[in-house]
């Protein structure tokens, strides 16, 4: 979230869209009831099903699935053609005002530098033009062509109402209701918060679904202010903190971009990644990625790592390919992969196509699952009937468990969807001779570097030298664990010296900020020379001299706003609203008075936040808000960074009911996302609409968490088997009775459910067809106290985003017959 | 919004014996807000955690509700309707279970002494020790809330928490509810919330919005404010104007004594005949009457 659950109720209008904050978040969703009740918000709920969300809503709009953008790019389109942008706030704070490269592109679904044959871009003609200083040309009239404000407006042109309509199926006059709700908020004295979840992720073009909202929010003006933003739902307790500390393998702790083969040395490694500002005057922190890099490799190797060997930058794993979950599990379905460690996740469940998965498994030599509960990955050579159809004698896989603790048996932090690190102590033992995770991780690391010193083998550096000071080596305590991530001085730290203050007399002790062996304060301390360590820059500050911050339960509330500083601590830097420098005028005035973030007092900025801005760096300076951009203003254009484009376009899922993309309807190419990843062999697994009419969709329900509760009876007697959800028209059809069983397939695989009908589906009008949707739930499989049932994966493609590469579980193709 | 009182018992079914009343003991009331209820379940689980109840894993049968009906071990059930007309489509959702009547017809019609019992802060508690097992009060309830158990042939429905309410503390429901769509208090403090919640609704657009606090059974002490307030028999069938039925009167009146007495004679033959001829393993019935 760029702000956070408490300030949901802040909120004057509040729109749900890629997500269920009622079913999939119902603790979080008290902030919505709060706004409705208290502030008189309006709740909108957009979705391809009625849902509990929209049960409480004032306005509900359904859409097929897998047409978000063109949705939201119809917004885009009402909001400039009637001018409802918040013009201030789009002018001084995004790029609206760049010039872009003349020979940037957009032709019949494809940008310019489209490879057909790679199905990638070279995205070079997605730049801005430059000056003879370097710096980006801009037109403060926002007239020229060329600019980001005139390409938007003629790129968005052409998503009309009725277009819209015809391919989301969202009735012309629903459509216009909420794009008329939306653009209501670009007024300075009202606000529009948005809540997404995986309805947004869980497609090929989940990223630019979210960047879609990202542009709308910048034109309205709601980001950096309270009660706006672009807000993520994380799944559970503790996934913002997973990859808060890098559990996937692009990037490393605090976002820092993993190196690839490409970087050869340290010193290519950090120029890539430390951007020179684009426009003059502005912060451009990313200039400050080696401080956190440097710090992070002390972190690791400690004295290892040293200038001499460049902070042991060549220990690192360079990716030479890709490495995100649909990767491993297609290299390992080749027979690529020998061995696989699985801790805290279930992939058979997890990842699509059940059956892919199933025969990946069957080719390891070994797995080693470390879970507290029983899972279906751990058991996938075991024949559980129809469920899981497979043949045990013919799977030589070595299948290791290693039990571990539930989260209520741990002593840690969970950092939620608000970026608030929050400590928590374990109330029970963990049963038997489970462990804590970090006590299995600790074991089997220090078993390798033993056999490692035993016989040292390929690479052994890399192991051999990791830091490892923890009092009992085998079992790392969480303080232990919260202090390295937060960093320390290991030398004294120094004031930088400032070029233009006079010359200090000789002999002059140097200013100390932090004394080596303390606790860092936060991230502004970093260096790049080795006197500092830190393992995830954003986290800095959590558990500094003062103490463990994150385990503070303080609840005063001075501004009213919810922002309560005292409780947790909010990376970065216990900010609790992102941006928040954009939440006042370029004079720094916040815009509304009523809901004041930070202002500048003429000497700083200053209010109820930590700001976003250096403190004393004054509006007529000309830094911009958005101070991890070299631009120091948000990008609507995004240079360099999407692979499928600088502005988000339609393409429709890879399983598309329609089988064209009306947007550009005479390029057969273009018809899903052309920079999409697809391995070989998955393409032909796609279904086509004649063999499965129907547009599918799974999702998650209120009373399960993901596939864990299915272990629990309470959860399980509240819902306790699965089912199919049509709509009563389709079912009509089909000739299936609430409650018969029926059968779903896809072309991976079938299932078979119970079936639900119900008024809350229609079938929708796109383009002079009528679309059905079948909704699936997930929570079921073969293992737990609920009704077994078949894993919603058995039905699900194996693709994902082009950016992010979230498998496509969202949008996908089957057809259904009564069973 | 908690508060403590007095578990004073008013009234005592099928006891004549006057009730104690030199306390002056505060009604209470929970309130549910039907426009902030997203249908979690999160109050059946608290309920079934609380009073230490476990409910059969049971099927899907096609609806949402689960388990599908109200059951001796489920005493709160999330009902789920859907409702079309030509403007809109409203998926209600309703949180069912005893609404503590101030004027119970299960109390009315119990004919055990004490297995139902009012106390004088409004709460209707059963004391399953009185309980015959007669089912009369499932007949008595215009709601139909009560459940006979197939394991011990004794009544069951919600105690409104009494013994967490005894000590101050809210009924469990209301702890666990998310979005503050149950709030507890004073029966006067929760009216008037309850108004001011439908005042609001109104303003919204919901012109029909009101309490709901049927007036035919006394008002209630659990109450709810419903969107559509016009049509209660659209939230899965919450009656419009709920009575203790004409029949209930009666017997409480005139064919009490009479039935106590057939009740008397029926033991005595269920005792020759188990004596005679043994035990009877013939099912309760737990349909729905």
């Amino acid at each position: 979230m760029t702000n956070h659950w408490v300030d949901i109720k802040n909120a004057d209008l509040i729109l749900i869209m890629g997500g269920n904050a009622a079913e999939a978040h119902p603790c979080g969703f008290k902030w919505v009831t709060e706004a409705m009740q208290h502030r008189k918000a309006k709740l909108v709920v957009v979705d391809p099903r009625y849902t509990r969300s929209a049960a409480v809503a004032d306005y509900y709009a359904p859409l097929r699935v897998g047409t978000d953008i063109a949705f939201l790019a119809g917004v885009i389109n009402h909001m400039l053609s009637n001018n409802k942008i918040h013009a201030e706030y789009v002018k001084a704070y995004t790029n609206a005002t760049f010039l872009v490269n003349p020979d940037f592109k957009f032709d019949n679904g494809f940008f310019s530098g489209y490879s057909e044959e790679k199905r990638t871009y070279d995205k070079s003609t997605w730049a801005y033009q430059r000056g003879k200083d370097d710096f980006v040309l801009v037109d403060e009239t926002m007239q020229d062509p060329q600019c980001v404000f005139q390409l938007m407006k003629k790129h968005y042109s052409r998503y009309t109402p009725e277009l819209v309509s015809k391919i989301t199926g969202t009735p012309k006059e629903q459509f216009l209701k909420v794009a008329e709700y939306i653009a209501g908020t670009h007024t300075p004295d009202k606000v529009m918060t948005i809540c997404y979840a995986l309805g947004w992720t869980q497609h090929t073009v989940g990223s630019q679904n979210i960047r879609a909202m990202a542009m709308i929010q910048l034109l309205l003006g709601n980001m950096g202010r309270a009660g706006g933003g672009v807000n993520a739902l994380r799944g559970h307790a503790n996934v913002q903190g997973i990859t808060d500390m890098c559990a996937y393998s692009e990037v490393l702790p605090g976002y820092l971009g993993a190196p690839g083969d490409g970087d050869v040395d340290r010193e290519t490694y950090l120029k890539a990644r430390t951007p020179k500002p684009l426009r003059p005057n502005q912060m451009n922190f990313p200039q400050n990625f080696s401080k956190w890099h440097t710090s992070l490799m002390k972190a690791w190797y400690g004295a290892a790592a040293t200038k001499e060997n460049d902070f042991a930058y060549d220990w690192l794993p360079k990716r030479d390919t890709a490495y995100d979950s649909l990767a491993i599990f297609d290299r390992m379905f080749q027979g690529k992969v020998n061995g696989f460690i699985c801790q805290g996740f279930n992939p058979i469940a997890a990842i699509p196509n059940k059956k892919k998965l199933g025969t990946a498994f069957a080719k390891l030599k070994y797995l080693v699952v470390i879970d507290p509960l029983r899972t279906e990955t751990a058991e996938f050579w075991k024949n559980y009937g129809a469920f899981n159809d497979v043949d045990p004698s013919k799977i030589q896989t070595e299948v290791f468990r290693l039990p571990s603790s539930c989260f209520a048996e741990e002593t840690g932090t969970f950092t939620n969807s608000s970026r608030v690190i929050a400590w928590k102590q374990r109330a029970v033992e963990p049963p038997g001779e489970a462990k804590v995770d970090s006590e299995i991780t600790a074991r089997l690391f220090l078993k390798l570097r033993a056999m490692y010193k035993a016989e040292p083998g390929a690479f052994a550096d890399a192991i051999q030298n990791l830091t490892w000071t923890y009092a009992n080596a085998n079992m790392p305590a969480p303080e232990e664990l919260l202090r390295e991530i937060n960093g320390r001085a290991i030398e004294d730290v120094l004031a930088p010296v400032d070029p233009k203050a006079p010359p200090v007399p000789k002999g002059t002790p140097p200013t100390v900020l932090v004394k080596a062996g303390e606790q860092l304060p936060g991230f502004a301390m970093l260096r790049d020379d080795g006197s500092t360590a830190c393992g995830n820059w954003i986290y800095a500050g959590c558990f500094s001299q003062a103490g463990n911050l994150t385990a503070r339960r303080d609840l005063a509330d001075p501004s009213g706003l919810g922002n309560y500083p005292g409780w947790g601590f909010s990376w970065p830097a216990n900010r609790r609203v992102l941006y928040n420098r954009a939440g006042a005028d370029p004079a720094g005035k916040p815009w509304d008075a009523s809901r004041r973030g930070i202002a500048w007092n003429g000497k700083a900025w200053a209010g109820v936040d930590v700001p976003d801005i250096a403190p004393a760096l004054g509006p007529e300076s000309g830094a911009g808000p958005f101070i991890m951009t070299p631009e120091g203003v948000a990008r609507l254009f995004a240079v360099g960074l999407m692979n499928e484009g600088p502005f988000p376009e339609h393409y429709e899922p890879f399983e598309t009911p329609v089988g064209t993309n009306l947007m550009c309807p005479t390029n057969p190419k273009a018809v899903s996302n052309p920079a999409a990843r697809v391995f070989k062999g998955d393409l032909e697994q796609f279904g086509k609409a004649a063999e499965f009419p129907y547009a599918a969709t799974t999702y998650r329900l209120t009373e399960h968490h993901h596939f864990w509760t299915k272990n629990s009876i309470s959860n399980s007697s509240v819902q306790p088997a699965q089912f199919i959800e049509i709509g009563t028209e389709l079912a009509k059809e089909k000739g299936i009775h609430n409650g018969d069983m029926v059968k779903v397939k896809s072309m991976r695989g079938e299932i078979k459910a119970t079936c639900v009908v119900t008024k809350r589906i229609k079938g929708l009008d796109v383009n002079g067809k009528k679309v059905h949707h079948v909704g699936i739930p997930i929570h079921w499989g073969f293992i737990g106290v609920a009704q077994n049932g078949y894993l919603s994966n058995t039905l699900t493609p194996y693709v994902g985003d082009a950016n992010s590469q979230t498998p496509e579980f969202k949008a996908f193709l089957v057809n259904i017959e009564k069973a | 919004m908690t508060m403590q009182t007095s578990m004073d018992v008013t009234r005592r079914s099928a006891t004549t014996t006057p009730s104690s009343s030199i306390r002056e003991t505060p009604k209470v009331a929970k309130l549910i807000d039907e426009s902030k209820c997203i249908g979690c379940k999160a109050c059946q689980v608290a309920c079934q955690e609380w009073n230490d109840l476990k409910e059969d894993i049971g099927m899907n049968v096609g609806v949402y509700d689960n388990p599908a009906d109200l059951t001796a071990s489920s005493w709160t059930l999330m009902r789920f309707a859907e409702v079309e007309n030509e403007t809109r489509l409203d998926w209600l959702i309703r949180k069912d279970g005893c609404m503590h009547c101030a004027d119970p017809g299960c109390l009315k019609a119990c004919p055990s002494p004490g297995a139902i019992v009012q106390y004088a802060n409004g709460i209707v508690d059963f004391k399953q020790e009185n309980c015959i097992g007669c089912g009369y009060c499932v007949t008595g309830c215009p709601f139909d809330i009560p459940r006979i158990s197939k394991k011990d042939s004794k009544a069951y429905k919600c105690t409104l928490c009494s013994d967490r309410v005894s000590v101050g503390l809210e009924p469990a429901c209301v702890k666990t509810c998310p979005t503050g769509a149950i709030v507890f208090g004073g029966k006067d403090e929760m009216v008037a919330y309850g108004e001011k919640r439908a005042g609001e609704l109104k303003e919204r657009g919901y012109q029909k919005a009101a309490l709901y606090n049927p007036a035919g059974v006394g008002g209630t002490h659990v109450m709810y404010v419903l969107r559509h307030g016009d049509k209660p028999q659209e939230y899965s069938g919450l009656p419009a104007d709920p009575k203790v039925s004409p029949m209930v009167s009666l017997w409480k009146g005139i064919a009490k004594p009479l039935g106590v007495a057939a009740m008397g004679l029926t033991a005595l033959f269920a005792f020759l005949h188990y004596v005679r001829v043994g035990p009877n393993d013939a099912e309760v019935d737990n349909d729905k009457h």
